[in-house]
């Protein structure tokens, strides 16, 4: 197990937005969080990567705690250990989020190098290698604003793989994608979790689940509604908030 | 004429020092310090805050020549006294922090706050993440401005002749007056408007330095 979540609170001015989100993620595993804009999909992302702090909850990564709920509130790592957690985690933002003013390279090797000391010329050729299998050997020194929605999506999985991640997690992946385009994102999570990575992705398209996860989780208004295996969840649809949300693909 | 003008390029000379000088320590020391001011601006302590706020509102909305005569006329009332140079350099500095520190906070502000989302995931500090990711896309966003503000600078130079110091305007006045000649005021125009020239081809080579990426 790569990543563990448990019991999980947030509110947002006093408005709850998740409520008891508990799963787990094995290693290699390929998780899809779906349900409709606004169910609190994001702000799980954001709890786990802790670009938001949660109210209650125990978030665990790769056995080393984020948070730890003491049963009143969840205390968080101290910043020693939050870089080494940092470090065990990838996040590929809905919109990407690249630096505009660095090369492609640079985007990679901006945090291996200056954040985690690694050596320059490794960084570069670890880099090389993402990028070799990503497809884009040839934009190296290309910048952001030169590149196509799914070469922009593409640099920012490899600067998400640059530090060597156990868990990937993407928002929304396919939302800034040309629909010929899904097969090859899906392709590429394949290939993190052959490496050995549990990928965790949040997405609202449930074509794009079904083609991608092995294990797929349901949730609505901040609570998780359905738990199943990719093939029992599109095989015994019982709840009716499922039903209703998957429409045609059942 | 030619005569004329060569006899007074050596006073013209030394007020342009002076002029140059002003300028020069004017924008080294306020550039940073409008950075300051700009962090200062985004700080969560709010005392803190307010203070800047009062600072830039009395730098902003009021002249830059009375703040001159405030520091080296009204000090020395209640016994704070500054030679002219200083005096004169105190209060450019504070004024064009003021207003340098407004651009850079727009600056910053108009940074998307992805930007500092992703560099949190990657482990950054929030010093790294302003060296590294938000001070180099603000430089490029507010140097256009910045461009304005340091031509207005020059010009603005002028006003130190209040407390006396011999800068570019000063020796132009006193030659003109002294000679009953326009030529002496001719020459400072041209030489100010050769200053300004200068400043336009070094931002606009700047922004082009800065255009590699959108
Ligand atoms: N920083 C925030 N401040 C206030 N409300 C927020 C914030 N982030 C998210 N929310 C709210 O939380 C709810 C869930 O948002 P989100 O996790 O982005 O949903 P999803 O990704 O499933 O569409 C929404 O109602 C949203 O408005
Ligand atoms: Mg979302």
């Amino acid at each position: 197990m790569v990543l563990s979540v448990q019991g999980l609170y947030k509110s947002f001015k006093g408005k709850p937005v998740l409520e008891d989100v508990s799963f787990e993620l094995g290693k290699g595993e390929i998780l899809a969080i779906i349900g409709r804009s606004g169910a609190g999909k994001t702000t799980i992302l954001r709890c786990v990567n802790n670009l938001v702090k949660c109210d209650r909850g125990t978030i665990q990564v790769d056995g080393m705690y984020l948070c730890k709920d003491d049963g009143e509130k969840s205390n968080y790592a101290r910043q020693a250990d939050m870089l080494k957690i940092r470090k065990k985690l990838g996040l590929v933002f809905q919109n990407f989020n690249l630096f505009p003013h660095m090369s492609v390279l640079e985007n990679i090797v901006e945090a291996p190098i200056n954040v985690f000391g690694t050596p320059k010329k490794d960084a570069e050729q670890k880099a090389m290698q993402l990028l070799e299998m990503l497809e884009l050997e040839d934009k190296v020194s290309s910048y952001p604003f030169e590149l196509s929605g799914g070469q922009k999506q593409r640099v920012a999985i490899a600067r998400a793989c640059a530090l060597n991640p156990m868990v990937m997690c993407l928002d929304e992946p396919t939302s800034a994608l040309d629909p010929e385009l899904r097969e090859g994102i899906a392709v590429t999570i394949e290939k993190l979790a052959q490496e050995g990575m549990g990928v965790l992705l949040i997405t609202h398209d449930m074509s794009f689940a079904k083609r991608v996860a092995q294990r797929i989780i349901f949730m609505d208004e901040g609570q998780i509604v359905e738990e199943r295996s990719k093939d029992e969840f599109f095989d015994n649809i019982e709840n009716q908030r499922v039903k209703n949300f998957i429409g045609d693909y059942a | 004429m030619i005569d004329y003008i060569i006899r007074l390029m050596p006073s013209m000379l030394s007020g342009l020092q002076t002029t140059l000088e002003i300028f020069a320590i004017t924008l080294i020391v306020s550039i940073p310090l409008g950075i300051l001011v700009a962090i200062g601006r985004q700080s969560k302590i709010k005392p803190l805050v307010a203070v800047l706020q009062v600072y830039i509102w009395v730098m902003r909305g009021t002249p830059l020549l009375l703040q001159i005569v405030f520091i080296f006329f009204g000090l020395p009332i209640i016994g704070i006294t500054f030679d002219r140079y200083p005096a004169a350099l105190i209060a450019f500095i504070l004024n064009y922090a003021a207003y340098f520190g407004e651009i850079f906070r727009g600056g910053i502000e108009s940074i998307d706050k992805g930007q500092y989302d992703a560099a949190k995931v990657l482990g950054f500090t929030p010093a790294k993440t302003f060296k590294r990711i938000i001070l180099p896309q603000m430089i490029k966003i507010v140097l256009p401005s910045i461009a304005n503000e340091v031509i207005t600078l020059v010009k603005d130079t002028a006003l130190v002749y209040v407390v006396g110091l011999g800068e570019l305007l000063r020796a132009g006045k006193i030659a003109s007056n002294r000679d009953a000649s326009l030529t002496p005021l001719v020459m400072v125009g041209v030489l100010y408007l050769v200053l300004t020239a200068l400043l336009t081809v070094v931002f606009q080579k700047l922004e082009e330095k800065y255009a590699y990426y959108q």
